[in-house]
């Protein structure tokens, strides 16, 4: 089903569509083709010398054990984030799509937590987990666990996946429930009647008839965890212990705005653009094919 | 934030700029001062900026605060490229180093006094301070304005808790040792000891007191091509002391930058480094009696401890195209009132900052402020101790934000475990050293 306006002239078309465009030319096209060109150049903080120097960023970027440390780190950084993001969604969604007393209440308060900006998630977090003040460190620390995030590489780790996953939990809920809805009453009816069993009935005819949300859902919160967990991580521990919750992302802001290596900053956000665009086209390629069978 | 560049938001920083911008019309020049103090000094700022207003009538500034002191030079440097720099801006003493290597960006302070007339002579200020922000010929770069220096704050009421004299506090390292260990054996507190600017007390300041060398080329006055030294055997073995003191329990970890103050202040750790401005705040939210000590030394490395260096910001005059000669000469007038005895003197009373001029040093004295308020000239005694060196008159590094940072990952690492002291420090002088050669580089073109 397609509903096409056809306009007469080109007047109004181009006026409808110029604030877009305008935004999109000033805050994308343009940043990007000088981040493009800045990766080409070396220059002062100043921009007052500034000398050509070819892809001798990019060189120096991909000589940098630290560089892929930082890369290999965002890899594992965005599969725990995604998976357990996604795991939790799909456990809740479940569970709210059974018909429960309440459950429109249920599913609201799943949803709050998008609403939540990521600075203020990330002080709620702090609040739980502040090896001083927080409640959760409290419980640990009374049942004997060493907490200090901020001194303790693995914990840290482990306070960031979890801050950013809760973060897009209501995210994939709301799609997870969405799918689960869409799956023909019948289809489970049918199976039932052959004696089908609840996890039988999950893993055959549930987890395939989602398969295009998960596919979706996957590169949605690769693309989340990797470009959109920043502020909660600035927030929580500004890429420490050591470097061990440096992503990429925060690389970037950090070479780039504190330590002012705009060369370097700019290699990696080029870099980090043709990620989105690799992901966002395998997106565009698997879920264009599925539509169109 | 996805395909939005660091530009984009540089950009955006720019945007925000014009809004403080003179205009043309009016009798008074006005003019726009760039700051990086909140809370309480801030408030300070802004009663000297409304001093100034109050004072003459041909000038006007408006203080605009820009946020902490990196994203402060970060807005500065953002406003300079897109022409709308202001007029003077603070710039912590890290960046220094990047500030002179400005060129046009900036005006340096002789500059500004011969082009305006309005005299700024370098003979009035203190010379630990001016040392910092001048060039190796002993004119000014930027104008001194809050200096401050590392000292050590104790828990008086802890040190009576663990049998320890309030009066005297510990001097050596070997002391601190000892008293951290009263501390924890009486249970006086639930931390014994913790840090705030791990690189700059237990690296940048250590080196300057015993004389050490922590970068070559005189720390970094004598040309760019410098290179960091605090891998030799009186940073290991001081770093060992503060792993030692982790592991027994006597030292806790705070965190980066100044993330450890709080745990001071809030009476949980008994004796923390930090900068003499926290005064303010210690005072204010401290409810114990706290006092204020000269930073404990090693005899064994250096029997003779001479003069700590400063931390804190000085005033940096910027460029814009269109600029007048009329504004020039207010952002000097300005300048040149901050530097009076009785400001000078206010500022550095109320502050916790020492004084910046001798003048504004002898007056605090007459008005026997040192006698009302004991421990406010720690500070002073210390950054006035011994001579002068080659390794105390301060860092001129670039990027030294970012070395510091590498310092703090190291020592992070070192602190759980990961490396030895010896390994901690090689590679903060690998890394560090990659980082100089960049800037060298960079400041060359």
């Amino acid at each position: 089903m397609e509903r096409r306006t056809i306009f007469a002239g080109w007047v109004l078309p181009v006026c409808l569509v110029a604030p877009q465009l305008l935004l999109t030319v000033f805050f994308f096209l343009w940043p990007a083709a000088q981040a493009m060109w800045f990766s080409l150049v070396r220059q002062d903080a100043f921009g007052i010398r500034t000398e050509f120097v070819g892809f001798e960023n990019f060189a120096d970027l991909f000589a940098d054990p630290l560089y892929l440390d930082s890369a290999l780190r965002t890899v594992v950084f965005c599969t725990a984030v995604a998976g357990l993001a996604m795991g939790t969604a799909l456990l809740l969604a479940v569970f709210a799509d059974r018909e429960i007393r309440g459950r429109a209440i249920y599913r609201t308060l799943l949803i709050w937590p998008y609403a939540v900006a990521p600075a203020i998630a990330a002080v709620l977090w702090v609040l739980l987990l502040n090896p001083q003040i927080g409640v959760v460190a409290h419980a640990l620390k009374s049942v004997g666990v060493l907490w200090d995030y901020k001194l303790n590489d693995a914990q840290a780790m482990t306070v960031v996946i979890l801050a950013s996953a809760w973060k897009q939990v209501s995210y994939n809920f709301i799609f997870f429930l969405a799918g689960l809805q869409s799956i023909p009453k019948t289809v489970i009816e049918a199976a039932r009647m052959d004696g089908a069993r609840g996890w039988r009935r999950f893993r055959t005819i549930t987890i395939p008839l989602l398969a295009p949300t998960i596919f979706f859902l996957v590169v949605v919160n690769i693309v989340y965890a990797a470009f959109d967990t920043f502020a909660t991580i600035q927030a929580l521990t500004h890429g420490g212990p050591g470097k061990a919750t440096e992503t990429l992302m925060l690389k970037v802001y950090r070479d780039g705005l504190i330590n002012l290596d705009l060369g370097s900053s700019s290699a990696q956000s080029v870099i980090l653009m043709v990620a989105v665009v690799v992901l966002t086209g395998l997106q565009f390629r698997f879920i264009g094919r599925r539509n169109a069978e | 934030m996805k395909r939005r560049s660091l530009l984009a938001a540089t950009a955006a920083t720019a945007v925000v700029a014009p809004l403080g911008l003179p205009r043309a019309q009016g009798a008074k020049t006005k003019f726009v001062f760039w700051h990086a103090m909140a809370g309480a000094l801030g408030e300070e700022v802004g009663n000297i900026c409304k001093g100034f207003n109050a004072a003459q009538t041909a000038y006007e500034i408006e203080p605009i605060f820009k946020g902490p002191y990196p994203e402060t030079l970060t807005a500065a440097i953002a406003a300079w490229r897109a022409g709308q720099a202001p007029h003077l801006v603070q710039m912590f003493e890290v960046g220094t180093g990047s500030m002179l290597a400005a060129g046009p960006a900036v005006k340096q302070v002789w500059q500004l006094a011969a082009e305006t007339g309005v005299a700024l002579d370098p003979a009035n200020y203190i010379g630990g301070v001016r040392g910092y922000y001048s060039l190796s010929d002993g004119r000014m770069a930027s104008m001194p304005f809050n200096s401050s220096t590392a000292v050590m704050w104790y828990n008086k009421d802890v040190f009576e808790k663990a049998g320890l004299d309030p009066a005297k506090p510990p001097t050596t390292w070997n002391e601190v040792i000892a008293a951290c260990r009263a501390i924890k054996a009486k249970a006086a507190a639930a931390i014994p000891m913790t840090t705030a600017w791990p690189t700059w007390v237990h690296f940048e300041q250590y080196a300057a007191m015993h004389d050490l060398e922590f970068a070559t080329k005189s720390n970094g006055f004598d040309g760019l091509d410098t290179e960091l030294k605090i891998n030799t055997a009186p940073f290991v073995k001081h770093l060992n002391r503060l792993l030692d003191m982790s592991k027994e329990g006597l030292f806790k970890y705070g965190g980066r930058d100044n993330a450890a103050e709080p745990l001071f202040i809030s009476g949980e750790a008994a004796i923390g480094f930090t900068s003499s401005a926290a005064r303010a705040a210690i005072t204010r939210d401290g409810k114990f009696k706290a006092g204020a000590a000269l930073l404990p030394t090693d005899p064994e490395v250096n029997p003779n401890p001479i003069n700590s260096v400063i931390g804190g910001a000085s005033l940096w005059t910027m460029t814009a195209p269109n600029r007048s000669a009329a504004e020039y000469k207010a952002v000097a007038t300005f300048l040149q009132y901050i530097g009076q005895p009785d400001q000078d003197a206010h500022w550095h009373q109320v502050s916790g900052y020492v004084p910046v001029t001798f003048a504004g040093y002898e007056l605090s004295k007459k008005q026997g402020f040192y006698e009302k308020s004991p421990g406010t000239d720690i500070p002073i005694t210390q950054l006035a101790r011994g001579k002068l060196t080659a390794n105390s008159r301060g860092f001129r590094l670039g990027r030294m934000v970012e070395l510091r940072n590498i310092i703090q990952e190291e020592f992070e690492k070192a602190l759980q475990g990961q490396q030895t002291a010896q390994i901690a420090l090689d590679s903060a002088v690998g890394r560090g050293n990659k980082v100089l050669r960049e800037f060298e580089k960079s400041a060359r073109g």
